[in-house]
């Protein structure tokens, strides 16, 4: 919570401005009840005329002075509370981009999202409202009493069983129905996802005539839903009569009891008219600080969420010295373990290895045996737990940000690309990159054929993450990505899965051709991308079971063995 | 507003006719009582003059009629607010339930083509809309009518100048809401868009963190989110400030009537015309009055945006569906003979894919379909399943035409397995009984044992019983891929389509698929999605397909004899 209040300091003087006016409007609207019993007392049952009209013409004023104090804080109010949002979510976002992937993984990425324009939006009202009613319903349910009581102490009487009544209704209902709303979400989302599993399943389902099953499914949980939603409607609905009866009781009561303090002279007939306008200003004042007890709750879960993304201190820091290019050693792994947060058995652990200046090397090993980890080591996406990185004989914890951003490239598994042409896609690691660099490494990369083949070749147009291309044509447009770096580091993390065995053949062999100078780190699952590598890790269950060259490890390593066999055996190496 | 969707909307609700009519009548009463509380309450501080001059008989009298209006205007505004509910809740119900209904009849295509997103939301958001707008609409509609009228007609009996004046300071009103709602209607379309876009950018980058921090893309990206964050701030800031404008400037309008009803009224009370209690009526009639035509700009919205939804909705429910079926005769298989005769196919009339395509595959044997990836594979699994059906040709199963079938007796009778693993909350073992509901625990556990997944389901937390979430989260992707085995194996089909592919499986899992696999092919006529050499050399027929389309067929070596497509492939 204290992270947030310094961003409210930049609009200090919205929010002493704002509720200072909106405080003398209901200043103003409290008094004119009382003008209008005096304009009747006075005037009207006098038969004053010209009283009548002064005290209209005087009441014209208080409105008017009451409609621009209004105004004034109402613009306070959006200022501030927008400004205070776009600089929250713009903090919001320079934070997460210094978060390591540990953290962000923590959090989650659709919740993140949530955050940065979810709850930043129930704050932004929490704001807006904080200036607008924080001050002005409270103030006009006392300053009502206030008036009320003196108008007459006695009849006041009568808000003394009144208010408690009123705030135990609100606070039933909204004890019984709070609850409630929840499991209404809940069925929802249970109703969401019979429909979204029968759309992505569709052809299961229908291969298999379930269509008849799945309609009774839906309609279940449809019925479910309803009935849910029926019964929140019913105590819900006892909001409105309850509090409007009880109010118009009051009203009744003031009437009687009012007619007998008229009757002994205490009290004149336009008092009483001002009194029962008291008791639904006080009443509906009240109806508006319960709403905002709600919208502080839901706003301080919020706050909570926000000030959690804003408190996490980034966990990687980076030091200020140079890699070392000339070093024969590109990467070594000392005695390295690494325990992803929250689970209790190591991803990798006690890795030994040094990757050689200039070397290809391939990793290979099954889904879960730590390749991936290993290599994610490297750019820094995760920081090992036990034992050292080194890159190019410094400690990478030492490397400045930037020298580690220049020299290590990187292509993942998932080929990530972002919205807009694919020269934009080519040029996030280079923002002047020439058509003519952009081709070489579509050349590299086996892409420029199918470039080419698109209407606008380079400028083609790129749908969020990619979607309008396919799986290898996204593969390769990332490697040619991490080319344009031209970083001495290149690690390609099982990033040809998607490609043909011809495509994977021609990437290799171009590749090879391209980086000669280049460190070459190379993961994969089969044996066809990394059996012609200088040398080769094979990984099982997070440690190194063999390093060797394909001749070698055939010879000595069981697990390679193995899987060469079952993808011998079963086809698969186009290569032969 | 649409009339046919609103006629449309009429009768979905109408079909709960006993709620619809309880609906009427509570928001009449309820809205008649409210009317002559004030009116009533006036009578009785009529009676009270002065000091020694109360009637007391008469405010009692009085004072309990005013009780009984204000209950009786509380329990017809709770039955108003109960039966609207239900009504509401039940009448989308219904529509999600009709829409669903047409969903499991359209046609493949439909799905391939829309985005699942906007499926979704429209029989979730859709549907809320309409619930909220259109009946918490028309309910406020037609409450207001009878405020109006009610107030109007009242005001008029009593003064007739002063009521004229409340209209006219209403009719202002009416014009600045109107002004208020045009422009923050606007800023808020705005809004939602500009929102919208931010989300999308955020998560764009979020979730692809690893690239942005591996090109030091942080600053652009920055930039990037720093200008559609600052328009968000322009319109935000407008859309809030002219939408805060509303309650004051209402009150405003309402204190100008009901300053002006005091003065004219205190005036005329003076000439002798009219009491001090019909003043405090009348000052209560013009705030009544004018609080529906000051919510009416934001009900006409409401209902808008409730018959646009009601329209997307619709839209769904009158997609064209697959033809009726139900006349035909069930397939009846005989081994297994599938002859592709003559068959033309395309996703786009503009662009030819199969042309003329003549297959045979006899009982028992396999057909390997290859091609380098996003050749269009699935196409030859659409057609047999017919999710698409064939342009021109036919194609005939053990001599009977899958056109002149049922559906699902076609479907009923392939396996099929594909690299896309569907599974769906719910056990294991519903999983895996999911083609055969009546299968017994027997029969279950033999599927499973055939698709080597029994050891693994035995070593669940709740072997056969455990729960799936979501899309298998909590299993792994050969784990999924083995249970669609074991799913189709208990269903014991005569012909099958498999996809061999099974990336991100390791290499244990995926020679136990490979067995299944094997095992699920004897003697059964196969179609196999191919990647595996030996799989390819072994089968009776080659289809190999690229941009779409099949560019050459035969067996292994008659294709390496060619020297074409398949060699070249073969050869990499």
């Amino acid at each position: 919570m204290k992270r947030l209040f310094p961003f409210l300091k930049p609009y200090r003087l919205q929010l002493t401005i704002g509720p200072f006016f909106k405080l003398s409007e209901a200043v103003l609207e409290i008094l004119i009840p009382t003008f209008m019993a005096m304009l009747i007392d006075n005037g009207v049952n006098v038969g004053d005329r010209s009283y009548v009209i002064k005290m209209g013409i005087f009441m014209l004023i208080v409105a008017t002075c009451g409609v621009i104090f209004a105004l004034i804080c109402q613009y306070s109010a959006s200022i501030a509370s927008q400004g205070f949002g776009t600089d929250v979510r713009r903090a919001m976002f320079k934070k997460i981009g210094t978060l390591s992937f540990s953290q962000i993984d923590k959090f989650g990425t659709p919740s993140l999202i949530n955050r940065i324009t979810g709850d930043v939006n129930q704050l932004q009202g929490a704001v807006a409202m904080l200036i607008r009613l924080v001050i002005r319903a409270p103030f006009l349910c006392v300053g009502g009493l206030v008036m009320a009581m003196s108008i007459d102490l006695k009849l006041s009487i009568i808000f003394m069983i009144v208010i408690p009544l009123f705030v135990l209704v609100l606070f039933l209902v909204m004890f019984k129905a709070v609850p409630l709303y929840k499991s209404v979400q809940t069925k929802l989302d249970r109703l969401t996802l019979v429909l979204r599993e029968n759309l992505s399943g569709v052809r299961v389902i229908r291969a298999f005539a379930g269509t008849g099953r799945e309609r009774r499914r839906f309609d279940d949980k449809n019925d479910e839903y309803a009935r849910v939603a029926i019964r929140v409607g019913r105590i819900a609905a006892l909001t409105n009569p309850l509090t409007t009866i009880i109010m118009n009781l009051a009203a009744i009561a003031v009437i009687y009891f009012g007619g007998l303090r008229v009757y002994s002279g205490n009290l004149t007939q336009g008092e009483v008219i001002a009194f029962i306008n008291y008791i639904t200003q006080i009443l509906n004042a009240m109806i508006v600080l319960a709403n905002l007890v709600v919208l502080y709750t839901k706003a301080y879960a919020s706050a909570l969420r926000v000030s959690e993304v804003l408190a996490e201190e980034p966990d990687i820091k980076y030091g200020d010295k140079e890699f070392n290019e000339q070093s024969n050693a590109a990467v070594e792994f000392r005695n390295v373990s690494l325990t992803y947060g929250g689970s209790g058995a190591p991803a990798i652990e006690n890795i030994n290895l040094t990757v050689h200046r200039g070397e290809t090397l391939g990793i290979i090993g099954g889904t879960g045996s730590g390749k991936t980890t290993l290599v994610s080591l490297i750019p820094r996406f995760y920081d090992a737990t036990e034992g050292e990185v080194l890159l190019g004989g410094v400690n990478i914890k030492e490397i400045s940000e930037s020298e580690l951003r220049k020299n290590v490239a990187i292509v993942q598994q998932r080929a990530n690309l972002f919205s807009g042409t694919i020269a934009d896609n080519l040029r996030m690691a280079k923002a002047d990159a020439s058509e003519g660099e952009m081709r070489s490494a579509a050349d590299t990369a086996q892409a420029s054929e199918f470039v080419n083949r698109l209407g606008k070749g380079f400028d083609t147009h790129v749908s969020q993450s990619g979607n309008n291309l396919s799986g290898g044509q996204k593969q390769r447009l990332t490697i040619a990505r991490a080319l344009m770096k031209n970083s001495p580091i290149l690690i390609l993390d099982d990033s040809a899965s998607a490609l043909d065995y011809a495509t994977d053949a021609s990437l290799r062999r171009a590749i090879k051709e391209n980086t000669e100078s280049k460190t070459v780190i190379i993961v994969s699952q089969r044996v066809n991308s990394v059996k012609n590598s200088d040398r080769i890790v094979v990984m099982d269950d997070g440690v190194i079971v063999g390093v060797g060259t394909h001749s070698e490890l055939i010879k000595t390593c069981g697990i390679y063995r193995e899987i060469c066999v079952s993808q011998e055996q079963y086809g698969g190496d186009g290569d032969e | 507003m649409n009339k046919g969707v609103l006629k449309r909307l009429y009768r979905y609700i109408a079909g709960n006719k006993k709620y619809l009519y309880f609906v009427i009548i509570s928001a009449v009463l309820a809205n008649i009582f409210m009317l002559a509380a004030p009116y009533i309450s006036g009578r009785a501080i009529d009676f009270i003059r002065g000091e020694g001059d109360v009637n007391f008989s008469m405010v009692i009298k009085i004072s309990s009629v005013l009780l009984g209006v204000y209950v009786l205007n509380a329990l017809f505004t709770w039955g108003m607010t109960v039966f609207t509910n239900h009504l509401s809740n039940r009448t989308i119900e219904r529509m999600r339930s009709d829409a669903f209904k047409r969903l499991s009849r359209l046609p493949l295509s439909y799905f391939d083509n829309h985005s699942h997103g906007d499926i979704i939301s429209r029989l979730t958001n859709d549907t809320d809309a309409v619930s909220d707008g259109l009946l918490q609409g028309i309910t406020q509609l037609f409450a207001g009518l009878v405020t109006v009228v009610g107030s109007l007609a009242v005001m008029f009996s009593l003064d007739y100048k002063i009521a004229l004046c409340v209209v006219a300071v209403t009719v202002l009103c009416v014009f600045v809401s109107r002004f208020i709602a045009v422009n923050s209607g606007k800023m808020f379309r705005m809004q939602a868009a500009v929102t919208g876009e931010l989300n999308g950018y955020v998560s764009e980058i979020v979730g692809n963190m690893k690239v942005v921090k591996a090109f030091g893309y942080e600053e652009r990206s920055g930039e990037a989110f720093g200008k559609i964050n600052s328009r968000l701030y322009d319109c935000g800031q407008k859309a809030q400030f002219y939408s805060s404008l509303v309650n004051p400037t209402t009150r405003y309008i309402n204190n100008l009537a009901y300053i002006g009803v005091g003065v004219l009224g205190g005036l005329a009370a003076i000439a002798g015309g009219l009491s001090v209690g019909i003043i405090s009526s009348f000052l209560i009639y013009a705030t009544q009055f004018a609080r529906p035509i000051n919510d009416m700009t934001s009900i006409l919205t409401q209902l808008q945006s409730a018959t646009a939804a009601a329209a997307r909705i619709f839209a769904l429910t009158d997609e064209r569906p697959e033809t009726d079926d139900s006349s035909r005769p069930e397939l009846k298989l005989d081994g297994g003979e599938v002859v592709f005769d003559g068959v033309n196919f395309s996703y786009d009339k503009n662009r030819e894919l199969i042309k003329n395509l003549n297959i045979t595959a006899k009982k028992g044997q396999r057909v390997a379909i290859v091609g380098p990836t996003g050749a269009g594979k699935t196409t030859i699994v659409n057609l047999l399943m017919n999710f698409y059906g064939a342009d021109k040709g036919a194609i005939i199963v053990d001599g009977q035409d899958i056109d002149s079938v049922t559906r699902d007796s076609l479907r009923k009778s392939f396996g099929m397995v594909l690299q896309d693993t569907w599974l769906f909350s719910g056990t294991v073992r519903e999983n895996i009984a999911y083609g055969k509901a009546d299968a017994t625990d027997a029969e279950i556990e033999a599927a499973a044992r055939a698709a080597e997944a029994h050891g693994f389901i035995k070593r669940l937390p709740q072997g056969y019983d455990t729960m799936i979430t979501e899309d298998g989260g909590n299993l792994s992707s050969g784990q999924k891929q083995l249970l669609t085995i074991a799913r189709a194996m208990l269903t014991d089909p005569e012909v099958l389509i498999l996809d061999e592919a099974t990336s991100n499986v390791d290499t244990m899992t995926e020679r136990r698929i490979q067995r299944a696999f094997l095992k699920m092919m004897e003697g059964r006529t196969s179609f196999i999605i191919a990647h595996r050499l030996s799989t390819i050399r072994e089968a009776d027929l080659i289809l190999v397909m690229d941009n779409g389309a099949i560019v050459e067929q035969g067996t292994h070596d008659e294709l390496l004899a060619k020297n074409g497509f398949y060699a070249k492939l073969y050869n990499s």
